[in-house]
C-alpha cells in the first residue's frame, strides 16, 4: 500500500469518522459527499459524525482459509456489525472464543493492527470488534 | 432496437489446463463458435471479451486485442473490447455485444469470455478473487470472498430457518448435473455427508460449498435475427437482457439475504421478454457458493424468499423439477473461470434450447434464463433466451 492511501484512510480507520445526511439523517461510513436517498438535495448538507463504536453482530463467519497476511491468525472470526447509529461495518472479532460468537452479540470497536505491507513494510492500524463485557 | 439471435457457440473444457495458455483457450472457444455458425472471418464486425483479471492472473492486460490478433483478425482491424465486472464480466460482455447488434451498429459480433486462474497458487487466487469485494473496507479487515458469502449463509439461516443441509444440497445436485457434462471440471457425484464433512473454508461454508479455481473459455456468435437463418436452422433468440448494480460492500445493504440487483435485473428482463418466472424451464444461475444459488432462485422469482433451501431439497431445481437449475453443473461442478462463466452459462442454455444437451437435456425446454453475478451482487446480468 502506498503511503498516500494509507494516510487518506486514517481518519475513518482510527476515529470512526462517518457522515450523516442533513436532509434524511442516514449515516454513511466511510463518509460520503452525497446521500444515496436524497441525491442532489444532500450536497453540501452532509455532516461529519463520529460513531460511538458500539453495535451488535448482524452476521459472522469463522475464517479457516485466510489470505497470507492473516495466516497467523486463523481461524479467526469476521463479522458484520450494525452500529448503534444504524450503519454497518465489517471487521474481525477478537478476545472471544469462536463458538461463543452469536448474532445479536454486543461489541465495541478497539484499535488494533490490521495488516502490514510485507515483512518490512508499513504496519497499519484500524478497528476490530471485541465483546462488551 | 432489432431482435438479436445466437447463431454459434463454443467452449473449452473447464479445469486445470496446464497444457494451454490464456490465448490458446480463448481462441479454442472463439474458433469453435465461429465454426458452429459457419462464419467467414471477414463477416465479423466486432469482438467483446469478458475477463476479470488477466493482469493479475497472467500479468497480461489488453486481452481483447490479443484474442482478436491470435484469432487471425489482426488484418481486419475489427473493434475488440474487453469488459470487466468481476464475476459478471462474461454476462456483461454478452450484453455489450447484444446492445451493439440490437442498436444496428453491428450485424455480427463474437462475444468471448476467458480466464486463466491456475498460473498462480490458491492463496494468490483467493486474494485476486477478493478484489471483487470492497478492498479497502471489507477485505483489508479480514473478510475473504468465501467469508462474505458465509455471512450471507449464516444470516439466511438465522432469518429464514434455512438449514446447513439444505444449503449443502445445492452442491450435491450440481455435482450430479456435472456428472452428465463431459466438459465439467468435476464429473463425479458426491453425497450430502461429503459436503457437510469437508474441510471448513469460512464457517458455515466448507470446501464443497465453493466453486473451484478454473481455467476455461466460452464464446457465442450474435447476429441480427433477420439474418440469422442464413447461418443456422436453430437460431436462439435473446428475448431479454438486463443489468443492475448495487453497493460494492455487502455491509452497506439493509438486507444481505437478497441481492437487490438480481431482483431489479430479473424484473426488467421478465418485463422485456413479456414472461414470468413460471415460464422458464431451464436456468443457469451464479452458484459461486452454494448459498448464492439459494439467493438466486428466490430473487429471480422461482421460489418465495426463504424457501429456496426447501425447494432444493424437494428436487424442484433438479432435472425433472419445476425449473432445472444449473444443468451444466453450475459454477460448482462445471468450474468457474471467472470471465468465461457468464458466457458459458449462455452456451449451456443454447444447448438446452437447441435440444442438444445430451444426457442432461431438459425435455421441452423453450425458455431459458442465465443470471451472472459480480462480487457480492454489486453487478448482476440477467439474460432470457428462447428457441426461435
Amino acid at each position: 500500500m502506498a503511503t498516500a492511501r494509507f494516510w487518506r484512510e486514517n481518519p475513518s480507520r482510527y476515529n470512526l469518522s462517518a457522515s450523516k445526511c442533513g436532509v434524511c439523517g442516514k449515516v454513511f461510513f466511510p463518509p460520503r459527499g452525497v446521500c444515496s436517498t436524497c441525491h442532489r438535495k444532500s450536497i453540501g448538507k452532509m455532516q461529519g459524525l463520529r460513531l460511538s463504536g458500539e453495535g451488535e453482530i448482524y452476521s459472522y463467519s469463522v475464517v479457516h482459509e485466510a489470505p497470507s497476511q492473516y495466516e497467523m491468525l486463523k481461524p479467526y472470526v469476521v463479522a458484520m456489525v450494525r452500529m448503534d447509529e444504524g450503519v454497518m461495518l465489517t471487521s474481525q472479532v477478537i478476545d472471544v472464543d469462536p463458538p461463543e460468537v452469536k448474532i445479536g452479540m454486543r461489541v465495541h470497536t478497539t484499535l488494533r493492527r490490521v495488516g502490514e505491507d510485507g515483512p518490512a513494510g508499513v504496519i497499519y492500524y484500524g478497528y476490530k470488534f471485541a465483546p462488551i463485557k | 432496437m432489432r431482435e438479436v439471435a445466437i447463431i454459434g457457440i463454443g467452449d473449452t473444457k473447464f479445469g486445470e489446463m496446464w497444457e494451454a495458455g490464456f490465448r490458446e483457450i480463448g481462441i479454442q472457444a472463439g474458433l469453435a463458435a465461429v465454426e458452429d455458425a459457419k462464419l467467414a472471418a471477414e463477416e465479423i464486425d466486432a469482438l467483446y471479451v469478458g475477463n476479470m483479471s488477466a493482469g493479475r492472473f497472467i500479468e497480461q492486460e489488453h486481452v481483447a486485442a490479443l484474442i482478436a490478433d491470435y484469432s487471425g483478425l489482426a488484418r481486419d482491424h475489427i473493434p475488440a473490447t474487453r469488459i470487466e465486472a468481476a464475476g459478471a464480466s462474461g454476462g456483461l460482455a454478452l450484453r455489450q455485444g447484444y446492445l451493439a447488434v440490437a442498436s444496428g451498429m453491428h450485424d455480427i459480433v463474437v462475444v468471448g469470455g476467458a480466464e486463466k486462474m491456475t498460473d498462480v497458487g490458491d492463496v494468490v487466487a483467493t486474494e485476486i478473487q477478493a478484489s471483487a469485494a470492497d478492498q479497502q473496507w471489507e477485505v483489508t479487515f479480514g473478510a475473504t470472498f468465501p467469508a462474505l458469502h458465509a455471512m450471507i449463509a449464516r444470516r439466511h439461516m438465522h432469518q429464514y430457518g434455512t438449514t446447513r443441509e439444505q444449503i449443502a444440497q445445492v452442491s450435491v445436485k450440481n455435482h450430479k448435473h456435472g456428472s452428465l457434462n463431459p466438459k465439467a471440471q468435476f464429473q463425479r457425484e458426491i453425497d450430502l455427508n461429503t459436503v457437510l464433512k469437508a474441510a471448513p473454508v469460512a464457517d458455515p461454508l466448507g470446501m464443497f460449498d465453493c466453486a473451484p479455481f478454473s481455467d476455461g473459455a466460452a464464446a457465442v456468435v450474435l447476429c441480427s435475427m433477420d439474418k440469422a437463418r442464413r447461418y443456422t436452422d436453430t437460431p436462439i433468440r435473446i428475448r431479454a437482457s438486463a443489468q443492475a448494480s448495487d453497493t460494492l460492500a455487502l455491509h452497506a445493504r439493509s438486507d444481505i439475504c437478497t441481492f437487490e440487483a438480481t431482483r431489479v435485473a430479473a424484473r426488467k428482463a421478465f418485463k422485456q421478454a413479456g414472461l414470468e418466472p413460471k415460464d422458464i424451464q431451464v436456468a443457469e444461475v451464479h452458484d459461486n457458493f452454494t448459498i448464492s444459488e439459494i439467493l438466486a432462485i428466490e430473487d429471480l422469482g422461482f421460489f418465495p424468499k426463504g424457501e429456496g433451501g426447501k425447494a432444493t431439497v424437494e428436487g424442484q431445481t433438479a432435472m425433472g423439477g419445476k425449473v432445472a437449475v444449473n444443468t451444466s453443473g453450475g459454477l460448482k461442478a462445471r468450474g468457474d473461470p471467472i470471465g468465461a462463466t457468464g458466457v458459458a452459462q449462455v452456451v449451456e442454455i443454447v444447448h438446452q434450447l437447441r435440444g442438444q444437451a445430451g444426457k442432461r437435456q431438459v425435455s421441452g425446454a423453450r425458455f431459458g434464463l442465465a443470471q451472472n453475478v459480480g462480487g457480492t451482487g454489486a453487478t448482476v446480468v440477467v439474460t432470457i433466451l428462447e428457441a426461435a
